[in-house]
């Protein structure tokens, strides 16, 4: 019997071992030459096993066709038979300075998810284009995707310059061309290498063949990309894997995508809010004299125990109390669709961002990006293979990161039945962190009963204290509608008060902004005091954008039952003639931001209790119908008064 | 974190994806090299523990040395033990080559082993860099009933996202080791001193640079007789691992064939 000990002696070669590996993806159209330039680095760096060459010319030989370099990585028969490369493939190389993985991504349009799930894994890439067919379809999509994905060294071999003659030219305009679609997109090639990958011009070897070229070498460029470390400087972001019990503890493990983490500190769960300190950071190891470890950085996978017993799942994202990710029910996304279903408006989805996973539905599909002349458009759904900006709807508060914060925590991938059928980037533009606005900063807090009941004072006021909630634009007529009816149920006796927009940000809201979180805060605020108004048996009617539909639905639990949301509802275009503040106005010169309608979103009710159609009807009309509904839902009516006295 | 840290790290992953997401896995421990290293990440992901059983597909004709390393360490890692019977040759598909045939067994041993056990998942300690085709497999790779491997239309996989919702009777071969290399496997192996079959290290010129049947397995012509020595070598050779493995070479398209069949 032989265990491997007696092999190990201590005298390792430190030089063999634990040399960086970089991972290189290589994108472009069919028949670019994606192939052939990955077959003639591995060649020309003398990388390829033994015999492969052999075996690569016996199989064009048995085809009948000239040598063909595609097939070292084509590995399927029906990608060989086709020329087409199906599906992404790895192969190994070294230099020098460091180990390369070569990630081949196929080009051909109806393999995008292949060449996605290529593209994702890579430090770099390499994006080759035709000389002769210059800049094509896919050149573009596959530039835009790449940077999408955050994918940020990226650099151009110009292809096939033995076909072009060697011609300057030639390739000044393919660089030209597509440096401009680069720039256009955000990003900027390190470099644009004119390569016969064919012949080996400037693949390994300078050529002799373009002397007016006096840039790097494809390898040179490779050598010259920087492999990304692990952002431990970044705030701590651990989501949890799972909860083991194992030998009576109860290990949370997890990836820590940024930051550090070290014993005894105080972590906070989001979205559930707790928080306990790290006990242990536990790994397991075959020695015998091993130590647990006291930190742990980005990039690690780890196991923690916490000083007191609390419940936390799969999911929740544990971070430092003092730099914790924003909380929403509601953001923005560029995606890209893979799915066979196109993505519709309304549909349900599961969003995964590491481990998370909960339902999400499409609110809305703002924009369709045509990624060959970035053209946006308008649409209902979104096709396979298209990029698109939408905005995604969870089922319950999440924890999660825009994706210039942080890459790991801020990407998504969404899932229609059991297949993965999209990816995309988070953006909370427009959006409010809805930490703030549940976070309770007191716990110790309990209501005082009040000596009159919720029945005196209806049966006193003989009517129902309640909200009216008129959500809609600016100058849609809810300030206008809601002063007036205030006057007529006043005579009619109701004890009636109208909260306005402007009248609260002069006191009671003076201190907050329009802001996306300081707009959610005004509306929580407004929300509490008219459920403070309804109780106390007035009937209260607020004028508020209230463009979010999680604000809104927290102002209705903070009313219950009495809460009713109102639509006062024009379209934008009326709203903007009507312009009753000039608001529309400054909007449109720039001269205010996060203006709701132009530069700041609206979420239309979903389900509201009334709608109010000012474009279609005179105010008095309006009031009209707002007066029969309040009779209707508010007044006491003899038979309750009979039950109840 | 160095290369090996990282590439540990991920395997980790994958192994607490696969446990949380699936029910019902086994590990096929085929006592080689990789599988070795396969069990040591189960254990650093657990704590210590394989919390599903390990299972070796034996055609019956392997190395005493292979024999004798399973029973020892399957009592010393406290292993969950599963040893499938696989059948006798003429009970597979005549068209094959015969080294192929000689594989095709372990392929309908692990179909059978399947049916039995009724395992939703089995982990493998494949690598993309050992043959072309593996090199294009997924992390989660699903599989057909009988386990063929649909690889022309693999499901999308990024940013660590991997599919882990089949319809019922989906069978899923999970990938722990896809991205690592043949020399990325000795050099844990040498950082973690995990223990490995003696056939691995030359003796009289000669050793096994993959172990497989004693019949359609052969070794390499190599002095490396440590675990520095075989690290060596492999930064300087351009041998192929398989090139001892005869059943990729019977025809172009041989080894395709038995993985889409269902081989490892």
């Amino acid at each position: 019997m032989d265990s491997g000990s007696p092999h190990v002696d201590t005298s390792a070669d430190p030089l063999s071992s634990g040399r960086d590996l970089m991972r290189i993806v290589i994108v472009g159209h069919v028949d670019h030459g994606k192939s052939t330039l990955i077959g003639r680095l591995f060649h020309d760096t003398g990388s390829l096993p033994e015999g492969r060459f052999e075996s690569i010319q016996e199989m064009c030989q048995r085809r009948g066709v000239p040598f063909e370099w595609a097939f070292l990585m084509d590995a399927f028969q029906a990608e060989r038979d086709q020329g087409i490369t199906i599906d992404t493939s790895q192969i190994w190389f070294k230099t020098a300075l460091r180990d390369y993985t070569i990630i081949d991504a196929p080009g051909h349009k109806e393999f995008l998810k292949n060449m996605i799930t290529g593209a994702a894994q890579s430090d770099g890439a390499l994006l080759v284009i035709d000389a002769e067919e210059g800049v094509q379809e896919q050149s573009r999509r596959h530039g835009y995707l790449l940077h999408l994905m955050g994918v940020r060294q990226v650099a151009v071999a110009i292809n096939k310059m033995d076909a072009v003659g060697y011609a300057q030219e030639v390739f000044e305009k393919v660089e030209a061309d597509y440096g401009a679609y680069l720039h256009s997109i955000g990003i900027e090639a390190l470099h644009m290498i004119p390569v016969s990958a064919r012949e080996g011009d400037n693949v390994a070897e300078k050529s002799k063949a373009m002397p007016w070229y006096k840039g790097p070498t494809v390898l040179e460029v490779l050598d010259n990309y920087v492999l990304p470390a692990p952002p431990v400087a970044q705030p701590l972001r651990l989501p949890v894997q799972d909860v083991y019990k194992f030998d009576k503890r109860r290990i949370i493990a997890g990836r820590i995508e940024s930051g550090r983490i070290r014993v005894g500190d105080r972590v906070l769960f989001s979205p559930s809010n707790k928080t306990a300190c790290v006990k242990t950071i536990e790994a397991w190891s075959a020695r015998q004299d091993a130590v647990l470890p006291q930190e742990a950085g980005a990039g690690e996978s780890v196991g923690i125990t916490l000083d007191e017993q609390i419940f936390v799942e799969r999911g929740e994202l544990i971070s430092e109390e003092t730099q914790p990710p924003p909380e929403t029910d509601v953001f923005c996304a560029r995606l890209f669709w893979l799915g066979e279903t196109p993505l519709t408006v309304g549909r349900e989805y599961r969003l995964r961002i590491g481990p998370l996973e909960v339902g999400v539905s499409v609110q809305s599909i703002d924009r369709i990006i045509d990624t060959d002349d970035l053209s946006l458009k308008d649409g209902t759904q979104v096709v396979r293979n298209q990029v698109a900006e939408v905005v995604l709807r969870t089922r319950r508060i999440v924890a999660l990161d825009e994706f210039g914060d942080n890459a790991s925590t801020g990407r998504f991938v969404l899932v229609d039945g059991y297949d993965i059928a999209g990816g995309g980037i988070i953006s909370m533009e427009g959006y409010a962190d809805q930490r703030e606005l549940i976070t309770r900063r007191y716990t110790n807090i309990q209501r005082v009963p009040h000596a009159v009941s919720v029945e005196e004072r209806i049966r006193r006021q003989g009517h129902e204290g309640g909200v009216l909630w008129f959500t809609g634009y600016s100058g849609a007529g809810k300030s206008t509608l809601a002063v007036q009816l205030e006057r007529r149920l006043f005579d009619l006796g109701f004890q009636i008060y109208a909260l306005d927009g402007d009248n609260v940000r002069h006191g009671l809201n003076a201190n907050l902004s329009f802001s996306p979180e300081d707009r959610s805060e005004n509306i929580r605020r407004v929300g509490e005091v008219a459920a403070l108004f309804a109780r106390a048996g007035i009937l209260t009617v607020t004028a508020f954008i209230s463009p979010y539909r999680s604000d809104r639905d927290r102002a209705r639990e903070a009313a219950g039952k009495s809460f009713r949301e109102v639509y006062i509802r024009a379209d934008l275009e009326t709203c903007a003639e009507r312009d009753p503040k000039g608001l529309y106005r400054k909007a449109h010169a720039g001269e205010i931001s996060d203006f709701t309608g132009v530069s700041a979103p609206y979420e239309e009710p979903q389900s509201p209790d009334l709608i109010i159609d000012t474009a279609r009807h005179s105010v008095e009309e309006c009031l009209d119908e707002l007066v029969a509904y309040v009779e209707e839902n508010f007044r006491l009516q003899k038979t309750i008064g009979d039950k109840t006295g | 974190m160095n290369r090996l840290d990282q590439l540990e790290s991920r395997s980790i992953y994958i192994f607490r994806e696969a446990f949380n997401r699936i029910d019902r896995l086994a590990m096929l421990w085929s006592l080689g090299k990789d599988s070795n290293v396969m069990i040591w990440l189960a254990r650093k992901a657990f704590f210590g523990h394989v919390p599903f059983p390990v299972m070796h597909v034996d055609t019956g004709r392997k190395f005493p040395e292979m024999y004798e390393f399973r029973d020892q360490y399957t009592k010393e890692w406290g292993l969950d033990l599963l040893r499938e019977e696989c059948p006798p040759i003429e009970e597979t598909d005549p068209d094959l080559p015969p080294a192929a045939r000689s594989a095709a067994r372990k392929t309908e041993g692990l179909r059978r082993a399947l049916q039995v056990h009724g395992f939703n998942a089995l982990f493998a300690g494949i690598r993309r860099d050992e043959q072309a085709t593996r090199a294009k497999e997924r992390v989660f790779s699903p599989r057909g009933e009988g386990g063929q491997w649909f690889f022309k239309d693999q499901p999308p996989e990024f940013w660590d996202q991997y599919k882990t919702d089949f319809p019922p009777g989906t069978h899923i071969r999970i990938h722990p080791l896809l991205h690592w290399t043949e020399t990325d496997i000795w050099e844990y192996t040498r950082r973690e001193m995990i223990p490995t079959i003696s056939l691995y290290f030359a003796r009289d010129g000669k050793r096994y640079r993959s172990l497989g049947d004693k019949d359609i397995t052969f070794p390499v012509a190599s002095n490396a007789a440590t675990l520095n020595d075989i690290i060596a070598e492999l930064n300087t050779t351009t041998v192929a691992e398989r090139s001892g493995r005869a059943m990729d070479h019977e025809a172009e398209d041989a080894f395709e064939r038995l993985r889409a069949d269902g081989y490892m």
